[in-house]
């Protein structure tokens, strides 16, 4: 068979491109969910572990308490879910915790965005640690509370900071999701491996599934690209 | 409120650090009283600017108490976020925010705190930019003006929630030479205006002019105080002739 002829059996004959065109939606939906849910998990993660870590010896009382309670949670909830392969954290999720779930998409934007979250929180960190702490006191000053200082002051220049990081690990997100397959999820990767098990062709679906993936990102890459030179015009 | 009323009183204020092996406040007691400028010296490691820092809490004290028109701000109760709103304060690196305009920067304050509407706060804004004498830089952002120009906005930006007193910590320290004038000068006119003042500063001529009274400390204590002649022409203790010895 030429080519195109393995092109049109592949994908045309029996409408064989609907898996590729639903897993693709799946795909694409599990990863814009799961990014939400890492980005404002990581974000709360990364506002306890640098108060904690700039403030945390000046408080006293009842809010130290607290805090620390809360910086341990964050500690040990950052440890097991960088200590542990997603696929795993994926399983669990779906035959452990959520075993009464039919609905695979939630488990896996749960499973992925928890994960997500651990990464997006290191890295908001790092940028939250990274704005001069004058900033953080020119915003107490004028009367801002700390939530304001933070919304207003503090996250919008660390967001900055983080951008091309934070990027990054959208990306690695992306491609992440493609294990999604082990909780029986139709997604990108699936619906090429289901065309594999009905041509018998490896060649064609997965090379066109790699392909998919390089566009997504490279078309993701040069939207960050835009953002980035957008926010540092502003400065100038 | 009237003059002379007391505005801020500062009872047996101390700081420690490293559990009582440092004290960088060692029992401070004051009044400022409403229309005073009053101009903290002292040598380098004295305290001065802990003491001024701690007057918005921004240092946490270690023991005594402060009050700001009459309420005590250091009781674990008081929302200090609300007397800080009547406390402006300048910083020796400005402290501007850099993903703002200068407008920007201005009217945040205003508008998210004392919940003014955008043109109102921009009118004060404006009004007070051109003051002085940058009003034409209002939708600069801080990284295209000089240190200078960056001092100036910091002032207004903290006068744009119309404080009671007006909090600086050496506001020239890192200016170049030729810039630290504009920054007195508008700190002159403040003064002038009957705000309130507590400055920390090195400027010995500007302590001299404008200040209504002088403190001088070091170690954490306040060593002297009186009015700029008493410090400056008639100084008692040998810390403070020491000191005015370098610096004059």
């Amino acid at each position: 068979m030429s080519l195109k002829e393995k092109f049109i059996f592949n994908f045309i004959q029996d409408d064989r491109w609907r898996y590729i065109a639903d897993g693709l939606a799946v795909t694409l939906k599990v990863t814009f969910f799961a990014v939400l849910l890492g980005i404002v998990l990581g974000i709360i993660i990364a506002i306890i572990r640098s108060t904690y870590d700039k403030n945390g010896s000046s408080m006293r009382g009842f809010s130290k308490f607290i805090l620390s309670v809360l910086n341990l949670l964050c500690k040990i909830y950052l440890t097991v879910i960088r200590g542990t392969p997603v696929v795993v954290q994926l399983m669990i999720m779906y035959f452990v915790i959520l075993v009464s779930s039919n609905n695979q998409v939630l488990v896996a934007v749960l499973a992925f965005g928890l994960n997500s979250g651990a990464y997006v929180a290191e890295i908001f960190r790092s940028g939250i640690m990274s704005i001069d702490q004058g900033q953080f006191e020119a915003g107490r000053s004028l009367g801002f509370n700390f939530v304001q200082t933070m919304r207003y002051i503090i996250i919008p220049q660390a967001f900055k900071n983080v951008l091309p990081a934070l990027a990054n690990e959208f990306i690695v997100l992306l491609k992440e999701t493609s294990v999604a397959g082990y909780v029986g999820l139709q997604d990108l990767t699936k619906g090429g491996d289901i065309i594999r098990s009905r041509t018998y062709d490896a060649f064609m679906p997965l090379i066109g599934v790699a392909i998919i993936y390089l566009v997504m990102v490279m078309f993701f890459t040069y939207l960050v690209g835009i953002l980035e030179r957008r926010l540092r015009n502003s400065e100038r | 409120m009237n003059a002379n009323e007391t505005l801020i009183k500062v009872e047996n204020l101390q700081k420690y650090y490293n559990g009582g092996a440092i004290k960088a406040l060692d029992g401070i007691n004051t009044e400022i009283k409403q229309g005073e400028v009053v101009v903290v010296i002292g040598p380098s490691g004295s305290g001065k600017s802990t003491f001024l820092r701690c007057l918005n809490l921004l240092e946490v004290p270690t023991g005594g108490s402060i009050f700001f028109e009459g309420t005590d701000i250091t009781d674990e109760k008081t929302n200090i976020n609300v007397h800080r709103q009547k406390m402006g304060m300048v910083f020796q690196h400005f402290n501007l925010f850099p993903h703002m305009t200068i407008l920007k920067n201005m009217i945040i304050a205003p508008m998210k705190l004392r919940k003014k509407s955008e043109a109102e706060a921009t009118a004060m804004a404006m009004e007070l930019l051109k003051r002085v004498g940058l009003e034409d830089r209002a939708n600069a952002y801080p990284s295209q003006l000089s240190g200078g120009q960056k001092q100036r906005i910091a002032i207004v930006r903290a006068l744009c929630m119309e404080p009671e007193v007006m909090l600086f910590d050496e506001p020239t320290s890192a200016l170049d030479p030729e810039m630290v004038g504009e920054v007195l000068e508008v700190m002159k006119q403040l003064a002038h205006d009957n705000m309130t003042m507590v400055v920390v500063t090195h400027e010995m001529g500007f302590a001299k002019e404008v200040g209504t009274r002088v403190m001088f400390m070091a170690d954490g204590k306040q060593v002297e105080e009186g009015t700029p002649a008493e410090i400056f022409e008639n100084p008692k203790s040998d810390r403070l002739k020491q000191f005015l010895a370098k610096v004059l």
